[in-house]
């Protein structure tokens, strides 16, 4: 066991750790500890932008992108949280771009930027064109720019250190536990303030944009330690993903003029009941699901569970047209095939690689993917943990940031852009107050054997000489939470997931692991990824139970409306010995009286 | 379904004195990629076998292996694109091996941090963006889509036979700010690049283009450099 001391340590390497690392290192000795080197998080497959009231193209103000996201998560977000992300994010885009971001550039030389799903001129309820842009690799630039300013300011990193633990005695926090992978030894770093950034848990669904990476680690171990999860039956669902492979078509396919069609030819999302107004260019819950409705009706393409997104030239200046889009100069929007692929180059490549398909010339096949937790970890605005309901008490020395934690900007459901926004704006400010809080407090003694528990999860799953396969246990968890805890969701199927999940908990401690070795076991590790999975999976479900309504990323067929009266609150959800315990907190309001949503 | 026979490096450390092969017999989908056969053969085989990954889609650069001795990314190359039925899996060369199909990528990732692979401007920040024009932003657009996989890299006989040459990867992380009309370091990248282990060490072989799987056009950019290296300018 080797153990170092560093006043800030910042766990995952994406976008929202690289910027609480750069920021926390500028006054606090910091590390950042990542399980993949920092280049490979998944930051880097976000591809469509990060929204920002730059008004670069047209009229745009923070106001209007405030009120967007508040209703795009059908009015679930904490609205003074909000505000204060939309207010930041002109600035923090500039900030990005000083950083040597290579966005794509409007003719004016300025940052370009394109229409998102539920971003409008809240005066003309048309779409405005916000989301900020770097081609279709937005993620990746904002990944390794970060990556690059972190080399330019010495930040020290731990690459491929897989957590496994954090800290936590009588007295608060006083570090974490994790594993280097490549040669099995623990490692303890005693820390003032740690900085959980781990990304997400998408794997818990069978189609999936997401890594492998993203199996909810933070989550996960904030469970173990009491930490309740808030929010976690809002899972999204992005509408195009490459049909049975899940990997992302950006929505700005559709902010380039993409229209989604059905089998039989027809714009279904203009239909009455779906979104007449702005189409496909409505948020992606209200996509995803007037897309399992087609298909559920038989309008899948071939009969088949998936449907055409057609952004071939020909489409989209037809539907331009007839929709009367014009440019920026009040012309007529008319777009080339060579200028999809300027827009587009690596979808394109996408395509043809996995599909074989052109989509300047051919439709792409695409069905709802799992995408995006809303949920995670409860925070503050400054990433500080608040574990209780009446949000009064914090975690001293505690952060959870970007798709692990919980602020609440996206409430039950994120809007497009916002994820990579919420990522550097929060990531900044938890980087900057977990360097302060570590300026005036002392470290807390660790205890005797900090790794204690660390070493019992994973000797139970060493020793655990069953016949159970990781493989195998982990396939039936992905189906059932695809099937009964997707985009529609119905008590009896949740029920009988919940079922499911706790069967496969007691087999997981049957489980046998092929690799006795130290050096490199991903075998052991990815047992104990799994055994995450399945924790999250079990509250998702537990929490999707119990809320009797729909709303955002949380459609039950029993329950079709969204009830305001009884559940205009986040759940909260804590994993117990015999279960998971839900109980409820308030959302806060500032300006915006929750209205029906319609797009 | 179609039927194949995978052969796999296989190295561990802690058990084998030298490397040696495995092979498996597989029904596969045309259209699985070489990832999930190893998914497969991990899952439902032989779990000590390891390898890195993690997007799955041909953006995080952590699967790259030689296929059939060309180096690809893993989740990248579909069983239909080979044309053979008879796949080997291999590390990437001239890397140690440190088990299986992971290399240790400690040295290249040093030679990266060697070219200053970070935007260097020390005048006032404005009070907006920079402005920069869509012609110069894409003088770099190319190079600036490169995802660290080490395909190139490991490519090069170049840097078979000298490891202390930098490496096609870390030049194209030069040009990308060597050519950022925004950036002030370039003259300080062109002298580490114009060194015994530097540019001068491409003999233009183009491996490294013909590997890459974001299609950089690597050979291009690094004649750019030495361009700019020669002539003092960077038009």
């Amino acid at each position: 066991m080797k153990t170092h001391q560093f006043e800030v340590v910042v766990v995952g390497a994406g976008g929202a750790g690289l910027m609480a690392g750069l920021y926390a290192s500028k006054s606090a000795s910091t590390a950042v500890i990542s399980k993949l080197y920092p280049a490979r998080s998944h930051t880097g497959a976000a591809q469509g932008g990060i929204g920002a009231a730059l008004g670069n193209l047209e009229e745009d103000r923070p106001e209007w992108h405030t009120y967007d996201t508040v209703k795009g998560s059908d009015y679930l977000a904490d609205q003074d949280a909000v505000e204060f992300m939309c207010k930041e994010a002109p600035g923090i885009v500039y900030e990005l771009e000083h950083m040597g971001l290579p966005f794509s550039r409007t003719d004016e030389g300025k940052i370009a930027q394109r229409f998102f799903g539920g971003h409008t001129n809240n005066e003309t309820t048309k779409p405005v064109k916000r989301t900020c842009y770097a081609a279709d690799r937005t993620g990746h630039m904002i990944l390794q720019t970060l990556y690059q300013q972190s080399i330019k300011n010495k930040v020290q990193f731990y690459d491929e250190f897989q957590v496994l633990d954090i800290i936590k005695t009588d007295e608060g926090i006083a570090g974490i536990v994790a594993l280097e992978i490549a040669t099995g030894e623990m490692h303890v770093f005693h820390a003032k303030s740690i900085i959980m950034a781990t990304g997400g848990w998408g794997r818990v669904w069978e189609i999936t944009s997401n890594a492998f990476a993203y199996t909810g680690d933070g989550v996960a171990i904030a469970l173990r330690h009491g930490i309740p999860a808030q929010d976690m039956e809002f899972f999204q669902f992005h509408p195009t993903g490459i049909y049975k492979m899940g990997i992302l078509i950006t929505e700005g396919v559709r902010g380039e003029g993409g229209i989604l069609l059905n089998g039989k030819g027809e714009r279904f999302m203009e239909k009455e009941g779906n979104a007449p107004n702005v189409k496909e260019l409505a948020s992606r819950d209200v996509v995803s699901r007037a897309m399992y409705q087609e298909m559920k009706q038989g309008n899948g393409v071939d009969g088949e569970r998936y449907l055409y997104l057609d952004v071939t030239p020909e489409t989209v200046n037809k539907y331009a047209a007839l929709d009367g889009r014009t440019r920026p100069d009040g012309t007529p929007y008319v777009v080339t095939g060579e200028e999809i692929l300027g827009k587009l180059p690596d979808i394109i490549d996408f395509c043809e690689t996995y599909l074989g398909v052109n989509p300047v010339t051919d439709p792409m096949p695409v069905q709802p993917t799992a995408h995006y937790g809303m949920g995670g970890i409860p925070t503050d605005n400054y990433g500080r943990v608040v574990v209780d309901k009446d949000r009064k008490e914090i975690m001293p020395g505690l952060y959870a940031v970007g798709e692990n934690g919980c602020v609440s900007v996206h409430g039950s459901n994120r809007l497009g852009s916002n994820s990579l926004l919420d990522l550097v704006v929060f990531g900044k400010f938890s980087g900057i107050e977990a360097a302060n809080h570590a300026k005036n407090s002392e470290y807390i003694p660790l205890p005797e054997n900090p790794t204690e528990y660390a070493e019992q999860q994973l000797d139970a799953l060493r020793n655990a000489d069953g016949d159970e396969r990781l493989s195998e246990i982990g396939r039936e968890m992905k189906e059932v939470m695809f099937e009964h805890v997707g985009v529609f969701r119905v008590e009896e199927g949740m029920k009988e997931a919940l079922e499911k999940i706790r069967e496969l908990k007691v087999r997981f401690k049957n489980i046998k692991i092929d690799d006795k070795g130290k050096q490199f076991n991903m075998d052991l590790l990815n047992a104990w990824e799994l055994s995450n999975l399945l924790d999250i999976a079990e509250v998702t479900t537990a929490a999707a139970l119990n809320r009797k309504e729909s709303r955002g990323g949380h459609a039950r067929n029993d329950y079709q409306e969204r009830d305001d009266e009884n559940w205009m609150k986040h759940t909260l959800a804590w994993l117990e010995e015999d279960g998971v315990r839900l109980d409820y907190k308030d959302v806060v309001f500032t300006k915006f009286e929750p209205k029906k949503r319609v797009y | 379904m179609k039927k194949i026979t995978l052969k796999l490096f296989r190295y561990n450390p802690e058990t084998d004195t030298k490397p040696h092969y495995d092979t498996y017999k597989l029904e596969v989908e045309p259209t699985d990629r070489v990832l999930d056969l190893l998914e497969k053969v991990k899952g439902y085989e032989d779990g000590t076998l390891s390898f890195r990954r993690s997007c799955a889609h041909g953006v995080c650069g952590s699967c790259a292996m030689r296929v059939n001795g060309e180096n690809k990314l893993a989740c990248k190359t579909l069983i239909q694109d080979i044309k053979s039925s008879k796949i080997t899996v291999e590390p990437i060369l001239g890397m140690p091996v440190l088990k299986d199909m992971i290399v240790d990528m400690e040295p290249f990732f040093d030679n990266y941090k060697k070219v200053m692979p970070y935007f260097i401007n020390d005048d006032p920040k404005p009070e907006k963006e920079h402005i920069q024009s869509i012609e110069e932003q894409e003088r770099f657009d190319d190079t600036a889509k490169c995802i660290l996989c080490g395909a190139c890299t490991t490519s090069c006989p170049s840097f078979w036979a000298n490891d202390e040459y930098v490496g096609p990867a870390a030049i194209v992380n030069a040009h990308r700010f060597i050519f950022d009309s925004r950036d002030q370091g370039a003259a300080e990248r062109l002298q580490i690049l114009n060194d015994q282990f530097g540019v001068y060490r491409c003999r233009t072989i183009f491996n490294c283009t013909l590997a890459c799987p974001r299609e950089i056009e690597i050979t291009k950019a690094i004649g750019e450099v030495k361009k700019a290296i020669a002539t003092g300018s960077l038009d």
